[in-house]
């Protein structure tokens, strides 16, 4: 049938219109009759700037460079940067995917719809909590579960299992596959807040981006850039960057240690040294002494070699690593892995002198008189006592003897003398020392064949350990107990024998300023049974090597050296760095090492003029 | 003796759809030659869609078509799917019908009122544009926009469905059912616009064919050409609805039929609504990671869909990086905007030109992309 037959003509048909005229207009008079907009209306934007972190990963995602980050005049805060977004209206499309992909959840959009101004700056501002209006906020558009952009949650990394991993000191964690390791880079938002927070300022967005691209060869260039230890770090870096990392505002944090580990993996020792050799810039000539194979001596030497400096490490123990190779237990941090990261640097032509104890075998003077410079990263060697009653007892260990003795049997059993194994133990602290420590009891006492028998008391509550959230869990999962918020008083003897630790409770740790200050409630004893105790409440610094008329002229603050940010002590020739300096933390060091470097480079530079 | 004199009909036309021109060469009211002249609209999309994530692009493929934005996002949509072999969870696929269908309503209204451009009935412009409103309404609660939804994205939806939109969305339905026999009162059965469309802007089926003309331009010659029967895509294998077709190819036959059509959306958005899983998710992930660093495999796919003005595709290539390769648009409208302008504009009569425009669905950013 043909459509003109479908529908007659009709006269009065179209005639229909004039009873519009007597309707009411469908049209609004704005702005007498305010509209709102439905609930989810993408208006203008609202951004929560104390909330907001200036991660710049709005002004990342959005399609047309509408967003720009502008420098705001607040203080810095870790994991924070000092700027926030601006929004240009001439430019934005409204497609809220900045919303979506907020790290921090603070950019939102109001239910306005309407901006009208004669100043065409006022289409370029910064949101705050008030919007382009300044006026009371119609909340609109929000991300949800839906519409979430990011990645919150982080890819699960292959571990042996508790029970099965307390039997041996094999390394549990069993690092990305290619698939996992892409997968967990892409998660990644570029934002650079990590750099900021790594005390080696790492490049750390380049190198999961080249993990991302599956060019894990350009990743060891960026890692050796600011780090020449990546095997240990990515083992057992205390990760400040996953701390503060914006995907944790929200989810869990992008596996950047995993990340790096999974880097220094796949690239085969050869290949690490010819990329290491490339970067050697030519250009010092002198000698320099370093004392002490540690994170910092290390480091120091790697960039000083890159320099062409001719790099001497002085060791007193047998092999070079420091606390990576007698501290951190094998099971974190394998040998293998180590011996990568020195190999690296040895290759550049770094001579360690192992078995040199400096200020017995060699003085430091001498050392001065041979060498150009000398770089002391001598670390944190001597364990803390609590000193309480009984705490002189030969059952009554130190932590960082017994995790080296530890570490020497298992790389030797044959020669090396085998480590208490007892049937209970007691650990006094919650770092991630007293962790090791209980730990490795745990696999030896496994290793015996008896049954896991370990225990943690600290000053600390369950929730303000000092030790990693990781640690914690793990040493959870294979039987380790917890006493916390406990205060050691005195070892209990019986029959010259250990039996275990009196304890008063610990109500606080901290005072309000922050201050290590603990108040003990004596009332509330408790008695810990244990017929081992092991202190790892703290290490200190051992000095013993420095000559007095050194010592007299050297700045200290608590046992740490006073250095300037070139790594230059007092003494204009004695350079300084790691747990001397900063504390003890493996990436200090390193980032120690790297600034003394160039410190040494520009000192001896300078004096050649 | 008559002169040739060389006419412009731009943007500022009111028979002109859009950001475009065709330059007339015309002796007395007869069009000699016709030339149609694209740059207004420029902005270069395919050429763009290389350098942004494919997460990004979602913002600037709406804007190859304004009045029917969501063909884009779906068939955009439909191709990183089909790259990455991800399933869709049921709900999306039927949120999606929804707001396709309702776009084609709004779309169509758009188009009937236009000719108030061509013709000079503006009531028709008037009631159209202000019931279409209503379904933008309708996209503001559900989208949070109303022209550029950026709704549909790879993986589903971006939001699940408000609450209670249903009611609303039926609400609008029977209201604009109820206006049906006011439009066809003041348009179909219209002495005026029946004389003045009658065999005006013919399009035979071969020529049709020949130009590569889909949609209501080819179904008005009697070929129930329409990819949600051909090729069905989303859930329309699951509703009942049927292609209206006709036979005359002229001007008023394609107003019937986009007229016919809008009964037959509101037939499938009302089936969508009875037969929607009532929970699920809206989306599924299509790739790992944040949005700035979604990849899609390497490989290349064309997928098509329905769109008000007919045949509607994408055609992308990925090198399995975090940016499109490559995308082609094809335009529903390029065939008759580009080859319908210069091949049958010349021999009609100045005044239909704009009718063609406007009933033959001519869109300048599909052509000019």
């Amino acid at each position: 049938m043909s459509v003109y037959e479908t529908y007659k003509k009709s006269f009065w048909g179209p005639t229909i219109a004039w009873k519009r005229l007597f309707t009411k207009p469908v049209t609004i008079k704005i702005p007498k009759v305010y509209r709102e907009a439905a609930e989810r209306y993408r208006g203008f934007h609202i951004n929560d700037l104390e909330l907001c972190s200036g991660c710049s990963t709005c002004s990342k995602i959005c399609p047309t460079d509408a967003i720009k980050m502008v420098p705001v005049d607040t203080e810095v805060e870790v994991g924070k940067k000092a700027q926030r977004p601006a929004i240009d209206y001439g430019r934005c499309s409204f497609c809220a995917m900045c919303v979506d992909i907020c790290t921090t959840g603070s950019l939102k959009m109001t239910r306005e719809y309407i901006h009208v101004s004669d100043d065409p700056n006022t289409f370029f501002f910064i949101p705050d909590e008030t919007g382009i209006h300044q006026q009371e906020i119609h909340q609109g558009y929000q991300r949800d579960e839906d519409s979430e952009l990011l990645d919150l949650e982080r890819v699960e990394m292959t571990e042996i299992p508790a029970e099965e991993r307390i039997n041996s000191f094999i390394e549990y964690v069993k690092g990305y596959s290619k698939e996992q390791a892409i997968s967990e880079a892409a998660r990644c938002v570029d934002c650079e807040l990590c750099v900021d927070a790594c005390p080696a300022n790492m490049d750390i967005p380049r190198y999961i981006e080249s993990v991302f691209n599956n060019d894990t060869a350009k990743g060891v260039d960026w890692i050796y850039k600011t780090n020449p230890l990546p095997g240990v770090c990515g083992r057992v870096c205390t990760h400040k960057c996953e701390t503060v990392c914006s995907i944790g505002h929200r989810g869990e944090a992008v596996a950047i240690r995993w990340l790096k580990r999974y880097i220094m993996d796949q690239e085969s020792e050869e290949d690490i040294i010819r990329h290491a050799r490339e970067n050697i810039v030519k250009k010092g000539t002198g000698k320099i002494a370093i004392v002490g194979a540690g994170p910092s001596g290390l480091a120091a030497a790697y960039y000083l070699s890159l320099m062409g400096y001719d790099v001497t490490i002085f060791e007193a123990k047998n092999l070079p690593g420091g606390v990576m190779r007698y501290g951190i237990p094998r099971y974190r941090l394998p040998d293998e892995a180590l011996d990568k990261d020195i190999n690296v640097i040895k290759a550049l032509g770094v001579k360690i002198k192992c078995n040199t104890s400096v200020g017995k075998d060699i003085t430091l003077n001498e050392l001065k008189e041979k060498h150009d410079a000398v770089f002391i990263g001598t670390g944190f060697t001597l364990g803390r006592s609590s000193e309480i009653q009984g705490s002189d007892h030969k059952d009554v260990l130190l932590a960082l003897p017994l995790l080296e003795k530890i570490r020497n049997y298992l790389r030797n059993p044959e020669e090396s003398r085998k480590p208490p194994v007892p049937d209970s133990l007691l650990v006094i602290g919650g770092g991630n020392v007293a962790m090791d420590v209980a730990r490795s009891i745990v696999r030896l006492q496994r290793l015996e064949g008896k049954e896991a028998n370990v225990k943690i008391t600290s000053l600390e509550s369950m929730e303000e350990l000092p030790a990693d959230l990781e640690e914690i869990v793990e040493g959870r999962e294979e039987g380790i107990q917890f006493f916390p918020s406990r205060g050691p008083k005195e070892v209990v003897i019986e029959n010259g024998k250990v039996k275990g630790l009196k304890t008063v409770a610990c109500t606080r740790v901290f005072d309000e300023k922050g201050q290590f200050n603990p108040i003990f409630d004596e009332s509330n004893v408790m008695l810990i049974d244990g017929e081992m105790i092991v202190e790892a409440i703290g290490q200190a610094p051992d000095y013993a090597y420095l000559p007095d008329e050194l010592k007299n002229k050297l700045e200290f603050i608590k046992g740490r050296l006073i250095v300037n940010e070139k790594g230059q002590t007092s003494i204009e020739w004695l350079f300084a760095g790691g747990d001397i300096v900063s504390g003890p933390d493996i990436i200090h060091g390193v980032a120690d090492g790297h600034k003394a470097a160039v410190g040494i480079d520009e000192f001896l530079n300078r004096e050649e003029e | 003796m008559s002169k040739e004199v060389k006419l412009f009909i731009g943007p500022n036309h009111p028979g002109m759809h859009g950001n475009s021109s065709v330059h007339l060469y015309v002796e007395g009211d007869t069009v000699v030659k016709a030339r149609l002249v694209p740059g207004f609209l420029h902005r270069g999309f395919e050429k763009l869609m290389e350098r942004r994530l494919w997460f990004q692009n979602l913002a600037l493929i709406p804007r190859i078509c304004v009045p029917e934005p969501d063909i884009n996002e779906m068939v955009y949509a439909m191709v990183v799917e089909s790259l990455t072999g991800i399933e869709l969870p049921e709900r999306a696929q039927w949120i999606r019908m929804i707001i396709l269908e309702l776009a084609r309503i709004s779309s169509h209204l758009m188009s009937l009122g236009g000719v108030g451009g061509s013709t000079g009935l503006y009531t028709m412009n008037y009631w159209t544009m202000s019931d279409r409103d209503r379904i933008l309404d309708i996209f503001e609660k559900i989208t949070g926009a109303r022209v550029y939804h950026m709704y549909i994205i790879p993986g589903g939806v971006r939001k699940s469905l408000p609450e209670r939109i249903e009611n609303d969305i039926l609400d609008v339905l029977d209201y604009i059912e109820s206006r049906m026999p006011e439009y066809e009162n003041l348009l179909l059965k219209n002495k005026v616009i029946r004389t003045r469309t009658k065999g005006i802007a013919k399009l035979t089926e071969k020529e049709a064919l020949e130009m590569g003309v889909t949609g209501v331009g080819l179904r008005a010659t009697g070929l129930p050409y329409d990819i949600r029967k051909i090729d069905p895509y989303a859930r329309y294998d699951k509703v009942e609805f049927t292609v209206p077709t006709a036979t005359e190819g002229d001007a008023y036959a394609r107003f019937t039929l986009k007229y016919l059509e809008l009964q037959q959306s509101i037939k499938i958005i009302r089936q969508c609504i009875e037969l929607m899983p009532k929970e699920g998710p809206a989306n599924v992930r299509f790739s790992d990671g944040s949005a700035l660093r979604f990849k899609v495999p390497a490989g290349s796919m064309y997928c098509h869909v329905e769109s008000s003005r007919g045949e509607y595709g994408y055609y992308v290539v990925s090198d399995g990086s975090e940016k499109p390769y490559r995308i082609h648009v094809r335009g529903a409208s390029y065939p008759q905007g580009l080859y319908g302008v210069e091949k049958k504009l010349p021999g009609t009569r100045l005044e239909d030109v704009a009718l063609w425009l406007n009933s033959m669905d001519f869109c300048p950013p599909e052509i000019d992309r």
